[in-house]
């Protein structure tokens, strides 16, 4: 299969700072790919180089088969996008945004009325086509976030935090329409988040943490990598545990977030042998089964989310960065 | 150029200046206040000039006053869009920039002259009779004045980060733009100083068309009234798009 997004050796500088540091990767046409890493990692700036709203500083990115930086117009009309924040007119109905879209990504005049319906049916909001957007949810404004990004039939749908500030049930819907979307058509999926999880379904995923991109592979492949399954405990004295777990197991224990934590093989069976050499010491304990977060603190040594900051990319704080970086 | 694109960019505009009808309502009593109350209060002190009464005489000052705030504040909605996001999904639309500033400089000039002709719609009530020619000569320069205030909105919200700025531009740009042209006094009774400013402000050349066009008469000859303000249409609105595309 051919790329439809090929990115080399991108490079964002922001007041000599490094926010995406020389990275390189290609994803393939039909693809659902996951972009995956901590806030201020540098995925939203990446993505923001993809759709051509910032210029990168050095390196290429081809997306859709045109250059983002020499191409821009041809790179818009083939993509869709979903931002963490709403872009929706909130003055206008639901049926009057899209309308306002597919007239400026330039839907065909006799196809509109139908796509509109369509993506409304997809995301379940023809109830509420003639509503204002300020009467609509947060979730429903992500919904029809979403249902606008697919209006053009782009060839690469690009969700930056789709589900950033969801409930559980939106989160859910979403994915459930992003799987539909995907069962039926050939569309590129281009994902951003923090949430590991999420990542899970993504054909393959890459993990990018200070700028760099630090591995790209599919989520099982990145979960071998990981290795054994991980057992965690709480102690009563975590610096003594410690020591004594790594000197009688011979395993490299570390510490997060106040457990502790070891990967083991058939750790289910280990688990027994642990509690018998240091009951004492034990408040509790338990097996994980190696996710993308274990990856994660794996290659990062410490978890996606010890880093979790209030999201700060609101629209005027990327708005001045951007006017600031151009 | 993307003529759908204009169009649907100066159709969403209008729908939203026509859906706030608190706000329009608002512009309008405030120029039938100023029109009738101000007129009538200062009826008795006014020296008449060319054998008009003062609501005569400042009757196309308030046209010009009424499209100066409806096209700044139709503009400055800019300032809004960008706060709330849409500007966002406008600035990433595959359409050339040029196409949003044209599409915003004409619902704005729309959008002010609509308001600029209620107001004209009110010549009758302050006596003033006017011949189809003259409504619409009137009608043109109105949106030619649009289109230069609308050009001035656009390099305001371009220039301000923030909604509550507009009340500043009302007070700090606006009003004195208004009082500081011949809206409302007649040139010969100032002193010189003021008059120095006043002529320093291009509503002044547009007031005095105006007041040509609709009671006959001026301050300054035909042509320097044209040629500035068509002139300042012009570079307003060449600064205007140019600004407007180095958004984002």
């Amino acid at each position: 299969m051919k790329s439809i997004i090929s990115v080399d050796k991108l490079t964002k500088k922001f007041s000599g700072l490094n926010a995406v540091d020389e990275i390189s990767f290609d994803v393939k046409e039909g693809e659902f790919f996951g972009f995956v890493g901590p806030n201020g990692a540098g995925k939203t700036t990446t993505i923001n180089m993809l759709c051509t709203l910032i210029r990168p500083t050095a390196g290429t990115a081809n997306v859709a088969g045109y250059d983002v930086a020499s191409q821009s117009s041809k790179v818009r009309e083939n993509i869709g996008l979903v931002f963490q924040d709403t872009t929706l007119d909130d003055r206008l109905t639901a049926w009057e945004n899209l309308e306002f879209h597919s007239v400026v990504y330039h839907v065909p005049a006799r196809e509109r009325k139908q796509r509109i319906d369509h993506v409304f049916d997809l995301v379940e909001l023809s109830n509420h086509k003639n509503d204002v957007i300020s009467t609509f949810s947060g979730g429903m404004k992500r919904r029809l976030e979403v249902a606008r990004g697919l209006l053009h039939s782009p060839r690469v749908l690009f969700l930056d935090e789709p589900t950033i500030g969801l409930d559980p049930q939106t989160r859910r819907r979403i994915w459930d329409y992003l799987a539909r979307l995907r069962s039926e058509t050939n569309m590129t999926i281009f994902l951003t988040t923090h949430y590991l999880d999420e990542a899970e379904p993504c054909d393959r995923v890459g993990i990018i943490d200070h700028g760099k991109l630090i591995v790209i592979d599919t989520p099982n492949a990145l979960k071998s990598r990981v290795g054994a399954d991980v057992i965690h405990l709480s102690t009563t004295d975590d610096e003594k545990m410690k020591n004594l777990l790594e000197t009688k197991y011979d395993v490299t224990v570390k510490d997060v977030k106040g457990e502790l934590a070891f990967e083991k093989e058939n750790a289910e069976e280990f688990l027994i042998r642990v509690v018998e050499d240091f009951k004492p010491y034990l408040t509790s304990i338990g097996v994980r089964r190696p996710t993308l977060d274990d990856v994660f603190l794996k290659l990062t040594g410490r978890e996606i989310r010890d880093e979790d900051v209030p999201p700060k990319h609101s629209m005027s704080s990327i708005a001045s960065r951007v006017k600031g970086g151009r | 150029m993307d003529l759908e694109a204009i169009y649907i960019i100066w159709l969403r505009d209008l729908k939203i200046n026509w859906r706030d009808r608190g706000n329009l309502i608002g512009a309008l009593v405030r120029s039938v206040l100023w029109l009738v109350v101000l007129g009538l209060g200062l009826r008795a002190g006014f020296r008449s000039v060319g054998g008009v009464t003062f609501s005569q005489y400042i009757f196309p000052g308030i046209i010009g006053m009424t499209i100066l705030f409806a096209a700044v504040q139709s503009a400055i909605s800019i300032v809004w869009e960008r706060e709330f996001g849409f500007l966002r999904e406008l600035l990433i639309a595959p359409i050339p920039r040029t196409s949003i500033t044209i599409g915003k400089t004409l619902s704005g000039a729309t959008w002010a002259t609509l308001q600029g002709t209620v107001v004209l719609a009110l010549a009758p009530v302050v006596g003033v009779s006017l011949t189809v020619t003259q409504v619409l000569l009137t009608l043109l320069l109105m949106l030619l004045i649009s289109v230069t205030l609308t050009g001035i909105g656009i390099i305001i919200a371009s220039r301000i980060v923030t909604f509550q700025g507009f009340g500043v531009i009302v007070n700090v740009i606006l009003m004195p733009m208004f009082f500081l042209s011949t809206a409302i006094f007649p040139l010969p009774w100032l002193p010189d100083w003021l008059k120095a400013i006043i002529m320093a402000n291009p509503l002044t050349y547009a007031v005095d068309l105006l007041r040509l066009v609709t009671i006959g008469l001026y301050d300054f000859p035909l042509m320097l009234d044209l040629g500035l303000t068509i002139g300042l249409c012009i570079i307003l609105t060449t600064a205007a798009t140019f600004l407007f595309v180095k958004e984002i």
